[in-house]
């Protein structure tokens, strides 16, 4: 961790003045943006970042001895290096880029199940996963003959306890990949990792974590989180859309075999056998997305120029008002009430379809997401067919809160 | 019924441009939801859901079969969850509804660009609108044929 005293003090008017976009009008109204968990939006840095990339350096990586290829592979490769260190990884060749969460629990769940799955092996995963991180283990477990266990979620939106008389009720001894959401998209619940992975890892379980929603919010430290896989995208955290990044143990990655064969990770090709690249290329075929991956590192890099963990404060704050706020509306439920939670708010409010609701907040400037949240299990758990979701990142204000609080009250008069 | 489909799309059309700003337009909306010819709780079936919409859309034909006084026509009965979006079935019925196959097969469906609502519906919305439509002709061209 950088020494503190080099942090400006959080400033919200200061870091909205970065952000282009929140100068736009939505419909002749000022843009209220609370989808960030779906997308976050970029500061200026990192737009910047990415087109001078195409305006003075764009050349492919790792190919040419000329000057733009150097100029380029070295600004890529710094931006590995950044990520390296705020996640905290041992070695930059760790971390893996890939075009976002998606691909990088694609790549782990191809490469893990083609390395360890065997008919009636189990893979558990929890009841509040993102399909991104349930699909790809389903498909891996029908190909291998394995079988996918599912964590039970309670009414608050936590993993149901593991019970006090036996402890080893999540993990048997047919477990062999544990692959959890750090942060649920949805409920906006913490998950307490690293306890689980800790007891994972001691029945020899692979662990492999869903960051997308933690990235932004939480000091992520896979060392200390002993995971073995660590997955997350860009675009949730000031970032391109199209970058993610798969992080990995080296001693792991170094026996999983490659997901996708092509050029960049290659060592030896022939007709008869190809041997594979060193890491982190062995995880990298074809032109990666240099420009994006440059702004990505701009991104991490304008992050730690403030404190996460006053960003963190500060979106807790919109948390705590909006959930006092939406409570008032009688009628009103929110789905998700953990006790450790990011600035995510879901809710339901009797007589109001979700979609009606979106469109009426949209109509005044506020952009919110409703549906099933890509979390259809879940919304199946809860009895419900989707929310409305309000998700806060380090640019929202209180003022905006309130904005959102009038509109929804504006709106369900109209519903109702 | 009265006056043609072209007039009653006008009628929409005229309608719509009493309004100024969006609550208007949004209320007008959802009162026209709760005109809906309603759908029958047996035809609210998974087969009568229109593909391509966010919210639920359920949207049953029927053939009422030509009298020597009258054409054989079509008639609607719908649904949905959402409020808004049954406003939009309600518009579409209100112009299709009772009409003959050859009228429907043949309308022109300008009057939803002249109502202004493609440009303040989302892109799910508006495709959501466009299945609605192809769903109420892929009926009537059905219709046509026994109609002949
Ligand atoms: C928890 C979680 N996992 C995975 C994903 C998938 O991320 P991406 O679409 O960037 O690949 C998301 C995005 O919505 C998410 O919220």
């Amino acid at each position: 961790m950088k020494p503190a005293a080099v942090k400006p003090a959080f400033d919200v008017e200061e870091i909205r003045a970065q952000f282009p976009i929140l100068k736009e009008l939505v419909h002749g109204k000022p843009l209220v943006y609370f989808d960030n968990a779906a997308t976050s939006q970029k500061p200026r840095r990192v737009i910047k970042a990415e087109s001078a990339y195409y305006a003075t350096i764009n050349a492919n990586v790792h190919r040419g001895v000329h000057t733009l290829s150097t100029k380029a592979t070295e600004a890529q490769e710094a931006a590995r290096e950044t990520i390296r260190k705020h996640i905290n990884a041992k070695h930059a060749h760790e971390v893996i880029f890939t075009s976002g969460t998606t691909a990088s629990l694609n790549l782990a769940a191809s490469s893990l199940g083609h390395l360890l799955l065997k008919p009636g092996d189990e893979v558990l995963i929890s009841g509040m996963e993102h399909h991104a991180n349930i699909v790809p283990w389903q498909m891996v477990c029908e190909r291998y003959g394995a079988v996918l266990k599912v964590i039970p979620i309670t009414d608050e939106g936590e993993l149901e306890p593991r019970r006090r008389d036996d402890a080893t009720e999540y993990f048997n001894e047919r477990t062999k990949v544990f692959a959890i959401t750090h942060v649920s998209n949805t409920l906006g619940t913490i998950n307490p990792v690293k306890e689980l992975i800790a007891e994972a890892r001691k029945r020899g379980i692979i662990t492999v974590v869903d960051g997308a929603q933690a990235i932004a919010h939480l000091n992520v430290d896979v060392q200390d989180l002993g995971c073995d896989l660590y997955a997350f995208s860009g675009h949730k955290a000031y970032g391109p859309t199209g970058t993610g990044v798969l992080y990995g143990r080296e001693e792991l990655l170094n026996v999983m075999p490659p997901w996708q064969g092509g050029g960049e990770m290659i060592d030896v090709v022939t007709f008869e056998k190809t041997t594979y690249a060193k890491l982190p290329f062995k995880f990298e075929a074809g032109t990666p997305h240099i420009a994006g991956i440059i702004g990505l590192g701009e991104a991490i890099r304008w992050m730690e120029d403030y404190d996460k963990a006053a960003m963190a404060a500060h979106e807790h704050l919109l948390l705590e008002h909006a959930t006092k706020e939406l409570l008032a509306i009688d009628g009103l439920r929110i789905i998700g009430t953990a006790k450790e939670k990011v600035g995510v708010i879901s809710f339901v409010i009797n007589g109001v379809h979700h979609y009606d609701l979106g469109t009426l907040l949209d109509q005044q400037g506020i952009a919110v997401r409703t549906g099933h949240h890509c979390t259809q299990p879940l919304m199946e758990r809860f009895g419900v067919s989707g929310t409305t979701r309000a998700s806060f990142a380090c640019f929202n204000t209180v003022e905006e809160v309130e904005v959102m609080m009038v509109a929804t009250k504006k709106a369900v008069k109209m519903l109702r | 019924m009265s006056g043609t489909l072209a007039q009653t799309q006008q009628e929409l059309v005229s309608e719509f441009a009493m309004f100024t700003d969006w609550q208007d337009r949004y209320e007008h909306l959802i009162e026209l939801g709760k005109d809906l010819p309603l759908i029958a709780p047996e035809h609210k079936t998974d087969d009568n859901l229109v593909r391509g919409c966010q919210s639920r859309v359920w949207l049953n034909a029927e053939y009422r079969a030509s009298t020597p006084l009258s054409a054989g026509t079509v008639h609607f009965t719908a649904d949905s969850d959402a409020m808004i979006t049954k406003g939009i079935v309600a518009l579409l019925v209100r112009v299709f509804n009772d009409r003959t196959p050859q009228e429907i097969i043949g309308a022109s469906t300008d009057f939803i660009d002249q109502i202004g609502l493609r440009a303040h519906l989302s892109p799910n919305r508006a495709n959501g609108l466009s299945a609605m439509v192809d769903q109420m002709k892929r009926y009537a061209l059905a219709y046509s044929a026994q109609s002949h």
